[in-house]
């Protein structure tokens, strides 16, 4: 059949060009500038060939044209497959498939294409502005497809009309949305560059870097308490644990297996809590210390670093619980407190000095060790600071005896060296510190700014003891927050340090964490809880279909009785001629449909002589409403008093 | 072979889904349960697309992919409902249909009629797929849509059956329906292309004025033209109304030429069909002439007369004649 033939029009080329423009305009930003620049001018080109009425280019050179993008974009990226190559190959297609534009079928692709780009988008940015963005966009489309089957109406009607069938679809959108049996991802393997701009905490600690995370006031995660919320200098979220030690940088250790249940006993009450942890691409997950459960699908390393199965690539919300007083390791494997001993062969011979003066001093008493290498570093009077000197490469004893300012890799780094100097097992544990309470929802959240490092020594009886060694030269850090630890004038995030810009920003971030929590991580396990919140027992796939069946069933019976009503308007001069005319029926005058109005008045007067006048008149007007021309108003409202008036 | 079957099966298709027995009653109303509805070939690609989007979504665990695919698939019923809605309940009736000569294109006009308080739009009406007709039609209003169909036979051609069907408004579903109303076209016998002359009989004529209108007896009166004899001015009508227009006095008799187009005069040799070629082109040219003509046919006789009338009738006469009977 001719419909999918039929050659586009100029009004439907300019508004697959609108499309067009909509669907890769949020995607400059990702694609090559040299794509960017290209699709411009293919939609001028486009713009051109409607507005001058051109011939279309010929199909060699759009086919060569095809294979030139294609090629520019496997030379940008050495791979055609991908998140970025795939987005910048449909930007490609979309450009040239504008300059197509052949038949009806051809802006039919043009809106799937669309659509997919919108997609794209979602790829590199979910917040709630790229939803309302992407909303515009399937708008446009819509209509662009509704001009596609009829380019007569004005923009502005086909735009109300595709407003109204998205309006229409949102029942299904949000019913589909809530009860679709939800699948985790992914389904096959994701490419690499997913995650290739996060920022984090990493494997390694040098001097710098928790230090330049200070200055990102990204969200790291966002903590709900079931209860109270601790005090703030209990709240150490503990990540990667870093054991090992080069000279110049901490690592985590080599994976040596792992605890599936937490090893030691707990006790004292267990704080309960559920994170909802941004992705970092990393295994890690972060845990109030000491871990007293485990999330599932995670489990314990050997220096108590809880770890999931899965890189941490989507946004990840686990319960846990902890025991803020537990004792961690009585009984440490011979292995775990070697490697929390060993040292470089050579380099700070003056901190190892000290140490072996502890040594000497105390012997094994790891308690006395600890308490003097506190009052060490009570004594040195350390500055914590931002912008720390740089160091050599006896880093522990330049900044301990010379420089004497550092951030807090080098408290934690220059703490752990003393004690491993004097015997004591050390370590360094990297992680967040405190966290803000979002007054709007409750939530706790911690950011960048908040990452940490403190040290863990191992004591005979006692375990690992958690030392926070940059408490001790600036305390406000711990117990109030960085901004407050750190003197004014050094740079921090505008948002850490603005006061004023607070209230602004907590409903902003409870947006968001409401948008993060029900729409961006609406995902198997919280569909679950949803639904059984609701009071669907055991939901599973099975039920969520049917459920999701019935009530798509009723919306679409509900849309169907909508959309279907067939308002007959009757011609109220015919209702009430109507009346008029059921009333002579009861006196047996009845008017038969084929008869006009002033034939049957007569009829009707010859048959009732004292109604005669009235009969007349009222036909008289009738007829004059319904065949005159313009009909008047007042007409209307006198046939209908005549009527009510008429009594034969 | 597979064309033949799958013809089968749609014939056996309409059918079914005409569920009268056609030809049908005016008006036809096509009510829900004879409205049908299935995806383009659009509507399956955007399904596919879909599909497609669904499983990306998934497997990056984009929430909004989700939400986008939900939204669309929400729309993609949205849609089934609009073009349904833009079809169901439409009321076709048969309209007017002029008499054509075989050979010529019978146009069967149909009142489209719709009580909806908004437009119908997009309408695609035809009997056969490659000529539709594109319709829109109002809020309360008709539309008056005219099929074209060929013509090969003389007698009644029942109009075929009309298929309408809209893809509005997104393209992606299609609705349709079947029609076949009661509703027929009369088919002249095409004139033949050369004919013997006209019969001049024995009863030709003395002179004449004009156009069949003798001088003898008085038949009405009509507006005066220029060319009319001033004898011929009715005076005393004119006089009786003021300032109204000039009369002029019509006569009749038997001054106007009469022929008599008869079937027996031709010869044995011509077929059935060939008669009734060569008297439909005798009626055509006698009329032409302004001649009075009469028809004479084995079991029927038309008097003689002239006008556009006796050429309707003259030639219904030839196009439902049936051999051995007339």
């Amino acid at each position: 059949m001719g419909r999918a033939n039929r050659p586009v029009s100029g009004r439907q080329a300019w508004w697959l060009l609108a499309t067009a423009l909509a669907a890769s305009a949020p995607l400059a930003q990702q694609v090559p500038l040299w794509l960017s620049l290209a699709a411009a001018c293919a939609f001028a080109w486009r713009a051109a060939l409607t507005w001058r009425q051109w011939h279309l280019p010929p199909r060699w050179l759009l086919v060569l044209l095809v294979m030139a993008g294609t090629v520019g974009v496997f030379l940008q990226y050495r791979t055609i497959m991908g998140r970025t190559p795939g987005i910048s190959l449909l930007v490609v297609f979309l450009a040239l498939k504008l300059l197509e534009l052949r038949a009806a079928r051809d802006a039919v692709a043009t809106a799937l294409l669309c659509y997919f780009l919108v997609l794209g988008q979602f790829l590199f940015t979910q917040t709630i502005a790229t939803a309302l963005l992407a909303g515009i966009t399937v708008l446009i489309t819509t209509a662009s497809l509704l001009a596609a089957s009829d380019d007569r109406p004005q923009p502005q009607q086909q735009l109300r009309r595709a407003t109204l069938m998205l309006a229409q679809a949102m029942p299904f959108m949000l019913l589909l949305f809530v009860l679709f049996p939800r699948v985790q991802g992914p389904l096959w393997g994701l490419p690499q560059d997913r995650f290739s701009a996060v920022s984090g905490l990493s494997d390694t600690m040098a001097p710098g870097t928790i230090a330049r995370l200070s200055q990102s006031d990204a969200i790291a995660f966002r903590v709900r308490f079931q209860g109270a919320i601790p005090a703030q200098s209990q709240l150490y979220w503990r990540g990667p644990v870093m054991p090992a030690f080069d000279g110049r940088s901490w690592r985590v250790a080599q994976t040596q297996g792992a605890y599936p249940t937490v090893p030691y006993a707990g006790s004292g009450t267990p704080v309960d809590y559920e994170v909802t942890l941004e992705p970092h691409g990393k295994f890690w997950l972060f845990a109030l210390e000491m871990p007293a459960t485990l999330p599932a699908d995670s489990a314990l390393t050997v220096d108590y670093q809880p770890i999931a199965r899965q890189a941490v690539r989507n946004r990840l919300r686990y319960t846990q619980s902890a025991w803020p007083e537990a004792i961690a390791g009585e009984k440490e494997s011979p292995a775990v407190l070697r490697a929390a001993l060993a040292l470089p062969e050579a380099g700070n011979p003056r901190t190892r000095a000290i140490g072996a003066a502890w040594r000497a001093q105390h012997g094994d008493d790891g308690a006395a060790i600890l308490a003097a290498a506190e009052k060490l570093f009570n004594q040195q009077l350390l500055i914590y600071t931002l912008n720390p000197p740089l160091l050599g490469a006896d880093m522990v004893d330049e900044f301990l005896f010379d420089t004497k300012r550092g951030f807090c890799e080098h408290f934690a780094a220059a703490f752990v060296f003393s004690l491993r100097s004097a015997g004591v097992p050390a370590r360094v544990v990297a992680g967040y510190q405190g966290g803000e309470v979002n007054p709007v929802d409750g939530y706790l959240e911690v950011r960048q700014y908040d990452a940490h490092a403190w040290a863990e020594a191992w004591i005979a009886g006692r375990g690992w003891v958690r030392i926070d060694p940059t408490a001790i030269s600036a305390p406000s850090r711990i117990n109030s927050n960085l901004a407050a630890a750190i003197p004014a004038g050094e740079g921090l995030p505008f948002l850490a340090r603005a006061a004023w810009l607070k209230d602004l920003r907590y409903r902003l971030d409870a947006v968001t964490n409401g948008w993060n929590q029900w729409v961006l991580g609406y995902n198997p396990q919280r569909q679950r809880d949803l639904l059984a919140s609701l009071g669907m027992s055991a939901p599973d796939w099975r039920s969520m279909t049917a459920v999701l069946s019935v009530l798509c069933g009723a919306v679409m019976l509900g849309l169907t009785a909508w959309i279907l009503r067939n308002r007959l308007r009757v011609d109220p001069a015919l209702a009430a001629w109507r009346r008029f005319t059921r009333r002579l029926a009861k006196r047996g005058i009845a008017w038969q449909s084929w008869e006009g109005p002033q034939a049957f008045a007569e009829r009707a007067a010859a048959q009732a002589p004292l109604h005669a006048v009235g009969i007349r008149e009222i036909a008289a007007l009738y007829a004059r409403l319904r065949y005159g021309p313009a009909p008047q108003g007042s007409d209307l409202e006198q046939l209908k008093r005549r009527i009510a008036a008429f009594k034969p | 072979m597979l064309a033949v079957l799958r013809h089968r099966m749609h014939e056996t298709f309409v059918r079914w889904a005409l569920r009268v027995r056609p030809p049908e009653p005016a008006p036809i109303v096509l009510t829900q349960r004879r409205v049908y509805v299935l995806p383009t070939r659009a509507g399956l690609a955007y399904a596919t697309a879909l599909g497609v989007i669904l499983l990306g979504a998934m497997n990056y665990n984009l929430s909004l992919g989700h939400a986008l695919v939900f939204l669309l698939a929400g729309l993609g019923v949205v849609t089934i409902l609009h073009t349904f809605r833009n079809l169901a309940l439409l009321e076709i009736r048969p309209g007017r249909c002029e008499p054509v000569f075989v050979g010529d294109v019978a146009r069967f006009a149909l009142v489209l009629k719709s009580q909806r308080p908004d437009a119908r739009t997009s309408l695609r009406l035809f009997v056969n797929a490659d000529a539709p007709l594109e319709i829109d039609v109002g809020p309360h209003a008709s539309t008056l849509a005219t099929l074209g169909v060929a013509t090969t036979k003389r007698g009644w051609l029942p109009m075929p059956r009309a298929t309408i069907e809209t893809t509005w408004p997104l393209g992606l579903v299609r609705a349709w329906s079947y029609a076949v109303p009661d509703f027929n076209c009369l088919v002249y016998p095409a004139p033949a292309a050369t004919a013997p002359p006209l019969p001049w009989g024995g009863e030709a004529a003395r002179g004449s004025t004009r156009d069949g209108r003798g001088a003898d007896d008085f038949s009405g009166l009509r507006k005066h033209q220029v060319a009319d004899a001033p004898r011929h001015v009715a005076w005393k009508a004119v006089a009786r109304q003021q300032d109204g227009p000039l009369l002029t006095k019509l006569f009749s008799g038997a001054s106007a030429q009469q022929i008599w187009l008869d079937w027996n005069t031709l010869p044995d040799a011509i077929t059935c069909e060939q008669r009734l070629a060569i008297l439909a082109r005798w009626m055509l040219d006698a009329d032409a002439a302004g001649l009075a003509w009469g028809l004479r046919l084995p079991a029927l006789q038309l008097a003689p007369d002239n006008g556009p009338e006796q050429l309707a009738a003259g030639l219904r006469a030839l196009a439902l004649y049936q051999d051995g009977k007339g």
